[in-house]
């Protein structure tokens, strides 16, 4: 990479204008998508079913800001290591209620 | 040293380069961003923050070896809020307890393995000139000095320091006095310079090594400290998370550990309820647990080193190694609830956890068995690195096999509230790591200090070290098989079934007394040898490993010209070449 | 004494020194926020019962609060690839524009939090609200953190630009995946806490 302002410009001036197009593109689809989710809600849907939409919304939304304006989409190897070990450890932290909460304590009602 | 001149020639450019930018006192020795004085700053507090930790539990050792006995002179001099006449209160007995337990973990071994060795020796065995980010360096040493203050300072507010147990349990944590407040505080900041530390090494690591360093030719040291940075970095946030609830339970009256219907002392309390203490459990064991392989890994990781030094030879099944510290850390995170087998979990989770705890032995095992085949052939020179090495061995191995009934779900039902425990896991961390740290200090002091530290007192030091910590804890185990509960006050005085073991207290607490003196010689010969020991030039012990490689102490920026790596870490005996040891640095 | 790849790209991670720090960073983040996920998870799941979060609190409010944090998430980007076009105005203007949505997100909150206070309710009064106050009082604390690294790379540390536009690039680039993360979690913890 070059420090000089106009070599960096001009480097990289067309694959940023494509990367704006995305970034307007994701902010539009994040913005439905909080409108769904919040009309969603007002159906009064069952709480399985809810926390389902719900959850999914969430995810299709922090993927897309984790994706575009992270861009995760296009990093690096190493990065992606360290994330998928923190994602290991961070679904064995999500299992502490069902370990917590698991059958067959001794004191059953 | 006198040096051929075509390398002394640049040195005096160097020097008056330096000259202009030469940092005041203060940012030289106290708010260094230089990784090997922040370093040693981290050993040095790490060092004395053990020996007030030793000093807590050597009090403490006198109402178990003599309950209710007047303390002579010393107990006196503590006041009527914790001895009055001399005589330790049940309330003080507590807090000298959980504050020993935090301040050796937390204050003491990983601040002295993690941010002493790790930032004085990883960046020089990788051929950094400095850290990744000098200043959040200085900034993780600071808030681990914060922190410690605000422990130190929870013993004078009132109602004493936090007595709930190293492990904070809720609710009793809960409902404890202010100290416990502190605690949750000081942890706060503990954990946050343990954060900064951990994304600095990792990324020094990967970023900074020499040019032909790559990921397996890193001296095995390296790979432990990358591997409990790791650790540091994932593990920690929980007990944060915790941390910030049990601070929210106590200030902000929540009851995220309080369950509901909770009746102290005849009242019920008026708290929301419906909280649960299991959850502080799961959180500070999903932290404490891979805390455990933060205390030994580094201490593996020195010994690795002075072993393969000391017998001259490569390390036997340097890649298993390597393998096993990464199956290590990572099987780390998923055992934490072997800690909790005495909660009643259910038979499913109970088979779930004690066969994580049984695989996770595996690469423990693999380490240490590659560790004692390295001196199998090798012409081992005893000196005191290597004897504290060596002492690490059986001491560690010990701990490990004693743990074995721990980890199983029935074995470790009757043994787990007993001494038993406190042996097993006193002989992984005291004997175990504090002596490979022990061995760090002698080994790494030359390159710290330009000099040597004296053999014999090292002797003296290591030979009573290592009969009194067995002296200390191997009654122990006898106490706790003979089912004496770890949480006594007297001891288990008042007990019938503790009367024929009784004495061992007596034995221990005198190890323990014995023990202090043996010290005397370390810390006299620490501070003798900085301004009188011979001195030690670059390579004093014809090691391989790319430190050596830097002047003794190195300058800031570390090596002359930057060191590049063209072989394996433990080139030993190499048939056929001139010398016995062929540094990773020399083409 | 200059530290390697501070600036300029390590060749064989491809990466610099920041960036890797930024991503362990955010991944100690993602076990923190993931260890209060899962409390809520086993309290919530373990009471008897549990109030719907639009029955307490103010969704309209928060999904304002959503699209403004949102919206504050396209400005950073922008902020970077003004940057990266070599724009130093406009760039000044996303930055600016960055931390004002972050200032309204914190004002909102404030006005939320008071509300709450007002109908005399506290942390204590429920584990729903005690949940509540923790997550987005620690997000906040996220917000207003990031807002204060925004603040210097938009004011004093701007100054960079003159002498080593990539590095400022770089960090802000880097306060940017912070960003972005604090609106990732927002976006969880909106449906968790208002909708569910």
């Amino acid at each position: 990479m070059t420090s000089d302002h106009a070599a960096m410009a001009g480097d990289h001036a067309a694959e940023i204008d494509r990367h704006v197009r995305v970034y307007i593109t994701v902010f539009v689809a994040l913005m439905a998508l909080t409108i769904i989710t919040v009309a969603v809600s007002y159906l009064h849907l069952p709480v399985p079913i809810a926390v389902t939409v719900a959850l999914l919304v969430a995810t299709v939304k922090g993927s897309l800001v984790a994706c575009y304006f992270m861009h995760l989409i296009s990093e690096k190897k190493l990065i992606y290591a360290v994330l998928v070990l923190t994602a290991v450890f961070f679904a064995a932290l999500l299992a502490l209620p069902a370990v917590t909460h698991s059958s067959g304590y001794w004191i059953h009602e | 040293m006198s040096e051929p001149a075509g390398v002394a020639a640049p040195t005096p450019h160097v020097a008056h380069e330096a000259h202009h930018e030469e940092p005041g006192f203060w940012r030289k020795y106290v708010f260094s961003t230089d990784h090997k004085v922040i370093g040693i700053q981290y050993a040095v507090t790490g060092l004395l923050f053990l020996l007030f930790g030793f000093s807590l539990m050597m009090l403490l050792r006198w109402q178990l070896a003599y309950p209710g006995a007047a303390l002579p002179l010393l107990g006196g001099l503590l006041g009527d809020a914790r001895m009055p006449g001399g005589t330790m209160l049940p309330e003080f007995y507590n807090e000298l307890g959980a504050m020993h337990g935090t301040i050796m973990v937390f204050l003491g071994v990983v601040p002295l393995a993690v941010g002493g060795f790790g930032n004085f020796v990883l960046p020089l065995q990788i051929g950094a000139p400095d850290m990744a980010f000098p200043r959040l360096n200085m900034a993780s040493y600071w808030f681990f000095f914060l922190g410690g203050v605000t422990m130190l300072a929870s013993f004078l507010v009132p109602g004493g320091a936090a007595q709930s147990g190293w492990t904070s349990y809720s609710p009793l944590a809960n409902l404890a006095g202010t100290g416990q407040t502190w605690w949750l505080i000081g942890m706060v900041f503990l954990i946050t310079s343990s954060l900064l530390g951990a994304i600095n090494f990792i990324t020094t690591t990967i970023q900074l090594r020499a040019k032909g360093l790559t990921f397996l030719r890193f001296p095995f040291f390296v790979w432990a400290q990358l591997v409990t940075s790791f650790l540091l970095l994932l593990a920690f946030p929980p007990l944060e998370a915790a941390a910030v609830m049990q601070l929210m339970d106590r200030v902000a009256g929540t009851s995220f550990f309080l369950p509901s219907g909770l009746v102290v002392s005849g009242q019920a309390l008026t708290v929301a309820g419906g909280g649960n203490p299991l959850l502080w459990q799961h959180l500070f064991w999903f932290l404490a647990h891979p805390e455990v392989y933060v205390l030994i890994l580094p201490a593996m990781g020195i010994v690795a080193e002075i072993i393969a030094n000391n017998t001259r030879k490569p390390l036997w099944g340097y890649r298993a190694m390597v393998y096993s510290v990464i199956f290590l850390g990572f099987m780390s995170f998923i055992v934490w609830a072997h800690h909790m087998f005495m909660t009643g979990m259910g038979t499913a989770m109970a088979a779930f956890f004690q066969t994580t705890t049984m695989i996770i032995s595996i690469p423990s095992v693999v380490i240490l068995t590659a560790l004692i085949i390295s001196l199998w052939g090798g012409s081992i020179r005893f000196n005191t690195p290597m004897l504290f090495a060596l002492g690490f061995l059986p001491m560690f191995g010990i701990g490990g096999l004693t743990g074995l009934p721990l980890g199983l779900n029935v074995t470790d039902i009757p043994l787990h509230d007993t001494n038993y425990v406190i042996g097993h896991f006193h002989y992984v961390v005291a004997p175990g790591t504090i002596f490979g740290l022990f061995a760090g200090i002698y080994y790494w002091f030359p390159k710290a200090t330009g000099r040597m530290m004296n053999e014999t007192l090292g002797k003296i030091h290591f030979f009573g070290s290592l009969v009194c910590m067995n002296v200390i804890f191997m009654p122990m185990f006898l106490m706790g098989l003979a089912g004496v509960s770890r949480r006594l006050f007297d001891g288990g005085a008042t007990y019938a079934f503790a009367q024929p073991v009784l004495h061992l207290n007596v034995v221990s607490s005198w190890g323990a007394w014995i023990l202090a003196i043996f010290q005397i010689p370390f810390i006299f010969n620490f501070f003798w040898s900085i301004r009188k020991g011979a001195q030690a030039g670059e390579n004093p012990w014809q090691a391989t490993t790319i430190e050596w490689a830097a002047p003794s102490p190195p300058p800031h920026g570390n090596f002359r010209v930057a060191p590049e790596a063209y072989r394996e870490p433990y080139e030993y005996s190499v048939p056929g070449a001139a010398r016995d040891f062929t540094p990773q640095h020399e083409a | 004494m200059e530290i390697p790849y501070t600036v300029e790209v390590r060749r064989d991670t491809g990466l610099t020194n920041g960036k890797i720090a930024i991503w362990l960073f955010l991944a100690s983040e993602v076990m923190l926020f993931g260890a209060l996920f899962a409390s809520y998870i086993l309290i919530r799941s373990g009471a008897p019962s549990w109030p719907r979060g639009d029955t307490i609190l103010n969704v309209p409010l928060a999904t304002f609060n959503t699209i403004v944090l949102i919206s504050s998430s396209v400005t950073m980007v922008m902020a970077w690839a003004s940057l990266m076009r070599a724009r130093f105005g406009t760039y000044r203007i996303y930055m600016g524009a960055t931390i004002l949505l972050g200032f309204v997100f914190l004002v909102v909150k404030y006005f939320e939090y008071s509300h709450k206070f007002h109908d005399g309710l506290y942390p204590g009064t429920s584990n729903f609200l005690a949940i509540y106050f923790t997550l987005t009082g620690l997000h906040m604390l996220h917000v207003f953190g990031g807002m204060v690294v925004n603040a210097y790379l938009w004011g004093p540390g701007a100054k960079l630009w003159k002498t080593n536009p990539v590095w400022l690039t770089n960090r802000v680039e880097n306060s940017g995946l912070f960003w972005h993360f604090v609106d990732l979690v927002w976006i969880f913890l909106f449906p968790t806490l208002y909708l569910l």
